[in-house]
């Protein structure tokens, strides 16, 4: 029988949540790395117990950490990210040049056909490729020194690279987002890129429709349709049909369309989850009500899910990394949130119930699919 | 045999007990012997100075003998007691909450 595998970063260390198709009893192991922040633990496509997690600290830095055994035992790997040559300038928040310095790995994204091969999105904003199971680290610099590299500016969060998308159809195509630069297409590996930001409008700078300097949140593609990209930008859900070539918005009667995460079901890629946040100064739930929205129509006509989640006296927020999909015949839905909790929905929506309550604040969630 | 504490995160990540305990030959300084563990133990590179610049990270701080020793150079001498062993050198996290 088939069970699945949920990989959860808090800000305190990382938990791994296992339960068998049913996905109504669960184990959970943790805190792994106690005390550290975890941002991201992923699993290879091609290797399930091939894992791997990006481990920060303000005070220690950067630490990646590699499991072979499906996250038993874990070893340190490569922490050196190194930009390219002198990196130059980016809009500081006040909009004065300030230096491209390394902070944090935020998003790691496993190869789909090498096992060894791992990228990694990196504050401030860069892409990074390992060949080498992530001991050593070489930029794909084509992105940051893009000639709008120096006007790219800081989200609340930080100038941050947090979504990195492989086409399983085109080899040669990665998808990147970044706060607040917005989406970025390359289409030759990762040597070099180009602003796929036509038909963003963002009022919070100086030209709304402007080729960069949207703050994109998190973008989401079906891996059997991945000319067809989904974002949740800081405001507005978007939608592109031609691979980020222009955008349309999709928000419909979502009640507010600003939030951080956007996911498609594992079977019906017209089928969208996104959790609206009620604004950019008030980030937890409208009317302290905890709600996922689901479109089944790709967009615009949105139907909130309710049964399971808490109705009243609910703050937390859903971070842009913590909302995953599993590809069990009744696709699961999981995130987490900075209360603590991670939910789960084995029926692609219907009902909710939370695996845990009492983590530290969730930062990522994954799952893994296994045999 | 010098002797070294490490803030516990480091300590977990070493696999290291409460203390580090080394051999140096030649001159006992902040440099020889951050270098000294970085070897022993290379998933340490970066988590006290940076691996390139090896300025120490800002919430690091290293103390001995009472005394605070941050801002010394990486090739001034530690005090006697650390190169005697009689005293730790403490590699600390500074006190920043979290």
């Amino acid at each position: 029988m088939s069970s699945v595998r949920v990989l959860v970063g808090t800000r305190k260390g990382a938990f791994i949540l296992e339960s068998d198709g049913a996905r109504k009893s669960w184990t959970v192991n943790g805190p792994q790395f106690a005390g550290w922040e975890i941002y991201h633990v992923k699993g290879s496509p091609l290797d399930p117990n091939r894992l791997y997690a990006s481990q920060t600290s303000g005070w220690f830095g950067q630490v990646m950490q590699r499991s072979d055994d499906g996250g038993t035992t874990w070893t340190p790997v490569g922490n050196q990210f190194a930009y390219d040559g002198i990196p130059g300038t980016h809009q500081w928040y006040d909009g004065t040049p300030h230096p491209w310095e390394f902070a944090r790995v935020w998003h790691i994204e496993p190869s789909l056909s090498d096992r060894d091969t791992v990228y990694a999105g990196v504050e401030d904003a860069a892409l990074f490729r390992s060949t080498d199971g992530g001991e050593t680290w070489g930029e794909l610099s084509g992105l940051r020194t893009h000639t709008t590299g120096s006007s790219w500016q800081p989200g609340a969060g930080g100038m941050c690279l947090h979504t990195i998308l492989l086409d399983p159809s085109d080899p040669q195509r990665i998808f990147a987002a970044i706060s607040a630069a917005g989406a970025f297409r390359s289409d030759d590996a990762g040597t070099t890129w180009r602003p796929i930001n036509r038909g963003l409008r963002s009022e919070q700078i100086p030209d709304p429709d402007a080729e960069v300097g949207h703050c994109v949140h998190r973008l989401a593609l079906h891996p059997s349709r991945p000319s067809v990209l989904f974002m949740q930008k800081h405001w507005d859900v978007m939608r592109s049909d031609n691979a980020g070539d222009s955008w349309r918005e999709v928000s419909g009667n979502l009640p507010t369309d600003f939030g951080f995460p956007i996911d498609v079901h594992a079977h019906e890629p017209e089928t969208i989850y996104v959790v609206p946040i009620k604004s950019d100064s008030e980030h937890f739930p409208l009317d302290g009500k905890l709600q996922v929205y689901r479109s089944r129509t790709g967009g615009d006509e949105w139907e909130a899910l309710t049964n399971g989640l808490p109705q009243r006296n609910c703050y937390v927020n859903v971070l842009r990394d913590a909302m995953a999909v599993d590809s069990l015949d009744s696709c699961g839905v999981y995130f987490g949130t900075t209360g603590g909790q991670v939910y789960v929905s084995p029926d692609g929506g219907d009902s909710w119930n939370a695996i845990v309550r009492d983590l530290p604040a969730v930062l990522s969630v994954e799952v893994q699919t296994l045999p | 045999m010098i002797r070294v504490v490490l803030p516990a995160h480091l300590k977990a990540l070493a696999r290291v007990g409460d203390e580090v305990q080394l051999e140096l030959d030649g001159s006992v300084t902040l440099g020889t012997v951050v270098g000294a563990i970085e070897a022993r133990y290379p998933m340490l590179l970066g988590t006290i100075r940076d691996r390139v610049t090896h300025q120490r990270r800002p919430f690091i701080r290293f103390f001995a003998c009472e005394r605070d020793l941050s801002h010394d150079a990486l090739d001034a001498p530690l005090p006697d007691a650390v190169a005697r062993g009689t005293e730790p050198l403490l590699i600390i996290g500074a006190m920043a909450g979290g």
